[in-house]
């Protein structure tokens, strides 16, 4: 019996919480995230002799950090690393719900998306092609209606096939313009040589190309807590310290 | 702020039940980030649903969504009437 974690992220509205519920039931803990004020739910379900357990991601429209519920989001995803990590998408509004789902795609390849509020896109004649989107974006996509259950068996199925590695997910890769994608190739290897491969380098060379000072100053203090592993070569652009 | 020559007026001179265009947006950084998430796109059709007696703030249907801002914001996204050019 292996013990998984799986992140569960998606906009406000998106029945992220009604899918929560639905998978953990009652057995959940909630508390706050430490140091900040934003809720931290956390729960456990075990399927087909594995046991997870659920973190309850704070709904977000963007995982930019312009907020303390972005920055526990993001900082989840990227310093915590869980098995696996399902977006919750609202199928009426797909087009601003994408946003996120990209975000995360950029961050990690072992996604599962579920397209929540079925039913509701239903009634309004709304139709999606799940196989389409799941072969655009690389990633296993799942139709659902959480309050109804619908979805849930195909979501534990696809869940399992995941961790235990049965299927192997390759998120379609953001292009950027050739200027951008220059700078991206040319930071890559310094960040290599400076955390290695185990967090994702494309999007921290795209986070330093966005001059996210909030990351970089997290990245050093990460860094001098002794948590990051930094190799000792020095960055090229550093003169003080 | 500066009409675009294409007819295009602030969003806070839209009037009720108007069904507007984004053309631009003349905010940047964190702000426009976030206006962008929320669905505040350039071609996104924005509804006027709602203004406050004093006209600030304002709401808006975005796709699917109920979202209002203040004049502070909304002065600087550039719309178009729907249906003239």
């Amino acid at each position: 019996m292996r013990h998984y974690r799986i992140a569960l992220a998606g906009n406000p509205n998106t029945g992220k919480s009604t899918l929560f519920n639905e998978l953990t039931g009652l057995r959940q803990h909630t508390g706050n995230w430490p140091g900040k004020t934003v809720l931290h739910a956390e729960g456990s379900f075990s399927y087909q002799g594995n046991s997870y357990t659920l973190i309850d991601l704070p709904g977000t429209y963007s995982l930019f950090s312009n907020s303390a519920d972005e920055e526990v989001a993001r900082d989840y995803i990227i310093f915590e690393k869980p098995d696996a990590t399902i977006v919750v998408l609202d199928a009426t509004s797909l087009e601003r719900n994408m946003n996120l789902a990209l975000q995360v795609l950029e961050m990690t390849e072992q996604v599962i998306i579920c397209i929540n509020l079925m039913d509701e896109a239903r009634k309004i004649g709304i139709q999606i092609d799940e196989k389409k989107i799941a072969s655009r974006l690389g990633v296993p996509v799942i139709k659902m209606a959480a309050r109804n259950g619908e979805g849930i068996d195909l979501l534990l199925k696809t869940l399992h096939q995941l961790v235990t590695g049965k299927i192997s997910p390759q998120p379609l890769t953001i292009q950027y313009s050739k200027e951008i994608e220059e700078k991206i190739d040319e930071l890559i290897p310094h960040i290599q040589n400076l955390i290695g491969n185990s967090y994702p380098t494309r999007w921290i060379a795209l986070r330093l190309l966005d001059g996210d000072e909030s990351f970089v100053q997290l990245l050093k203090e990460k860094y001098s807590k002794g948590k990051l592993q930094f190799n000792p070569i020095r960055f090229p652009s550093k003169h003080a310290n | 702020m500066v009409a675009d020559s294409k007819g295009a007026f602030p969003l806070c001179d839209a009037q009720i039940g108007d069904s507007v265009r984004i053309t631009q947006l003349c905010i940047e950084g964190a702000m426009r980030l976030r206006l962008l998430d929320l669905g505040f796109i350039p071609g996104a059709i924005i509804k006027v649903l709602q203004k406050s007696p004093l006209g600030d703030p304002m709401a808006f249907r975005v796709s699917q969504t109920t979202i209002a801002l203040r004049k502070e914001e909304s002065s600087q996204i550039l719309v178009e009437k729907l249906g003239d050019e």
